[in-house]
């Protein structure tokens, strides 16, 4: 009994120990024959990159985007959104590559058309994706422009940076979090959202409607439609503004942040953000300075 | 394969197509039909007669569009449709009812055309024909058989499967006559010697009346099918009548068939033989509260409040109204939108009826997958194009879907299948084209 039991032992122990070293040659070729060698740099970017895999950069996520950065051997064209400015300055200082100072953006909507200024005259009650509605109809308030609401962009925001105001029925972004990778951006069917320079402190000033259409007809649906008066074209005094197809539009490398522009608006259009309040009439020559 | 059973609630079935007057304006957009709208010929303050070109279809697939209406032209602007969106189109403010001169509007039958194939289509093409089952499909495209192919069988659709509708029903029953002669008109410019018209057997009236009168004419047989929806949809009709499959991402031609509605055939026999551009259709107006459910005969560009009128008011208890069939029709957001080409009916949903089912999460019951006419898997189709995973919707075929919404209506958790798979549609028709650019 115990011969047989010693031999199986013996036997099991030789062959598995045989197939064992032979296995490991083969893997040990197979290893050496096809090694991928791979630029350690790209490790390097890659932890300095946030690691979020939005997607901002346009590439596939932050690994493609170290690649690409390194096979480019440079930081021109390349920009990662949630990084911002700090983390291309820190690639290129580990690289011993020079970086340009990059602007600080943010997603803005440019759409005020609320339940109260919009009221909807229709309900909508099909699956609740904006492209979807989108496909279907103009919208609750009637405005072919404006937001319809279902949330596609908050869905589609990787940083918590948005929520749907359940009160207006507009989405609303938090500064703090938007890191402007755009991909709210790409997700709305309808184009509302649009990426602008960040001011300072935080400060912005855009039109916040994108209606096309005649202002009677734009009026007609939403109460803050841009109706294109071209009031603020002429009251702005650095040609930031431009009106085409009935709409306003700031050039936000062109506006100074006077405030000018936004009193204005006949229909409150132009919106201010994070911008002290006003002071009375007599002293705003002084705010303009300040700003 | 498939296929649902909703209530049929045909309650203008035996309701006689009236006439409608033409109201005082009316508004005839300038995308009625499949492929690019029709390029305007007149400008404000133009004086039109009733069949009097307006547009123009200028691309191979397009259609002229005519005036229904005698009146001056009020102007060319983005009026609401039953798109949901503003869109071009003429206004026309009525006067008076004069119709060009060349338009036989005597109703004595003329059964004899001596036109050959290619005037026939000519004046199909002129007089602006679409397909009038719903999809509005220029039909003198699908008169012109591509090279290299041939067709067997012109299949009629007087199938008229959505519930509520009874348009077609009425037609077949006041107008067979013409009806046929229309559909030997169109197997001449076809160059086919057979063809059949598929009608449900909920409508035996019709079936009697067309297979008495089909004695008269050679080559067209009539064919009583099953009830079910979408028995009328065109690869499944082509299926029951001649047993023969549309490969995927092909047309019926492949099998060698056309495929017409009993609508289109009128409008054809009312173009080749009267001259008559397709300035007006019939339109049932119908829903359970609706005081006087009808058929009426209405001019292109009315709008449906004055069908809604005629009807006998709205309902106080309306909740919504829809533009079409309950299955494939689309909700109104304005019920100033016009009448089009395509407009079979209007449905009057009471409050009731109206809400959705809250949408809960799938069972995994597959009732989908029993029901889908071909052969698809929505609840899969739905998450995939949900996720945006466009390739694998492409695998699954999600192209083939032609928007029946069976499975919306069966889906016992009220998930919006058809919503999301039209979407992915879209998405997936989107990166087809920029591929092939």
């Amino acid at each position: 009994m115990n011969e047989i039991f010693n031999e199986i032992t013996l036997f099991s122990v030789v062959s598995l120990g045989a197939i064992g070293s032979i296995a490991a040659i083969i893997l040990f070729m197979v290893a050496r024959k096809f090694k991928v060698i791979e630029d350690p740099r790209i490790d390097t970017v890659e932890e300095l990159l946030p690691g979020a895999n939005c997607g901002g950069c346009g590439l596939a996520g932050c690994r493609a985007l170290a690649e690409a950065i390194v096979k480019a051997e440079s930081l021109d064209g390349f920009s990662c959104p949630p990084g911002g400015n700090d983390a291309m300055q820190d690639i290129a200082k580990a690289m011993g590559w020079e970086a340009e100072a990059q602007t600080p953006m943010i997603a803005v909507l440019r759409c005020n058309g609320s339940r109260e200024f919009a009221p909807p005259k229709v309900r909508y009650e099909g699956a609740m994706t904006c492209a979807f509605a989108h496909s279907l109809f103009s919208g609750e308030g009637g405005c072919p422009y404006g937001c319809l609401g279902c949330g596609d962009c908050v869905r589609a925001c990787a940083f918590d940076a948005m929520y749907m105001d359940e009160k207006t029925g507009l989405p609303v972004i938090i500064d703090d979090k938007c890191v402007a990778c755009g991909a709210c951006v790409k997700e709305c069917p309808r184009n509302i959202i649009e990426m602008r320079k960040k001011g300072k402190k935080d400060r912005r000033i855009f039109v916040s409607c994108i209606n096309q259409e005649k202002g009677g007809v734009a009026r007609k649906s939403c109460k803050v439609a841009c109706i294109g008066c071209g009031k603020c074209v002429k009251e702005c005094k650095f040609d930031a503004i431009t009106l085409e197809n009935f709409l306003a539009y700031i050039d936000y490398e062109k506006c100074t942040m006077c405030r000018k522009c936004t009193p204005v608006c006949p229909t409150n259009a132009i919106h201010e953000l994070n911008f002290p309040p006003r002071k009375p009439k007599a002293e705003k020559p002084k705010t303009e300075a300040e700003a | 394969m498939g296929g649902v059973h909703p209530p049929e609630n045909k309650f203008a079935e035996k309701c006689a197509i009236e006439r409608l007057d033409s109201p005082d304006t009316v508004a005839i957009p300038l995308s009625q039909h499949l492929g690019a709208p029709a390029k305007v010929i007149v400008s404000k303050g133009d004086k039109v007669l009733a069949g009097q070109l307006i547009a123009k279809g200028d691309t191979f697939i397009s259609a002229n569009i005519h005036s229904s209406v005698s009146g001056t032209v009020a102007k060319i602007d983005d009026v609401i449709d039953a798109s949901g969106y503003r869109r071009k189109a003429v206004v026309i403010k009525v006067d008076g009812d004069e119709w060009l001169d060349e338009i036989d509007r005597d109703a004595t039958l003329i059964k004899e055309c001596n036109l050959n194939k290619e005037e026939i289509i000519k004046k199909i093409s002129e007089l602006g024909i679409v397909g009038l089952g719903g999809a509005t499909f220029p039909s003198h495209v699908k008169m012109m058989v591509p090279k290299g192919k041939k067709a067997e069988y012109l299949i009629i659709n007087g199938v008229e499967c959505e519930p509520c509708l009874t348009a077609d029903h009425r037609l077949m029953l006041e107008k067979g006559e013409e009806i046929l002669v229309g559909i030997s008109i169109q197997m001449k410019a076809l160059g086919v010697d057979k063809a059949i018209i598929g009608i449900e057997s909920n409508k035996p009236d019709a079936l009697a009346h067309l297979q008495k009168l089909a004695d008269g004419y050679k080559g067209i047989t009539v064919e009583a099918l099953k009830v079910k929806y979408p028995q009328g949809a065109e690869k499944q009709l082509i299926k029951a009548l001649v047993n023969r499959e549309v490969p995927s991402g092909k047309l019926p031609i492949e099998v060698g068939c056309v495929v017409h509605n009993v609508g289109t055939a009128l409008a054809v026999y009312e173009a080749v033989q009267k001259n008559k551009p397709l300035i007006e259709r019939v339109v049932t107006v119908t829903g359970k509260s609706v005081k006087k459910p009808s058929n009426f005969m209405v001019r292109i560009g009315t709008p449906v409040s004055a069908l809604i009128e005629a009807a006998g008011g709205l309902p106080e208890d309306a909740g919504k109204v829809i533009n079409g069939g309950p299955m494939m029709g689309k909700a109104l957001n304005d019920l100033e939108a016009p009448v089009t080409k395509g407009t079979s009916g209007i449905l009057i949903f009471t409050r009731e009826e109206t809400p959705r089912p809250p949408e809960q999460n799938c069972i995994r019951c597959a009732k989908c997958l029993t029901i889908c006419p071909m052969g698809l898997e929505p609840y899969l189709l739905a998450v995939l194009s949900d996720k945006k995973r466009l390739e694998e919707c492409e695998k699954e075929r999600i192209m083939d879907c032609m928007e029946c919404g069976s499975c919306h209506y069966i889906c016992p958790s009220g998930r919006p299948l058809l919503d999301q798979m039209r979407v992915g549609k879209a998405r997936v028709g989107k990166m087809i084209r920029e591929r092939s650019n």
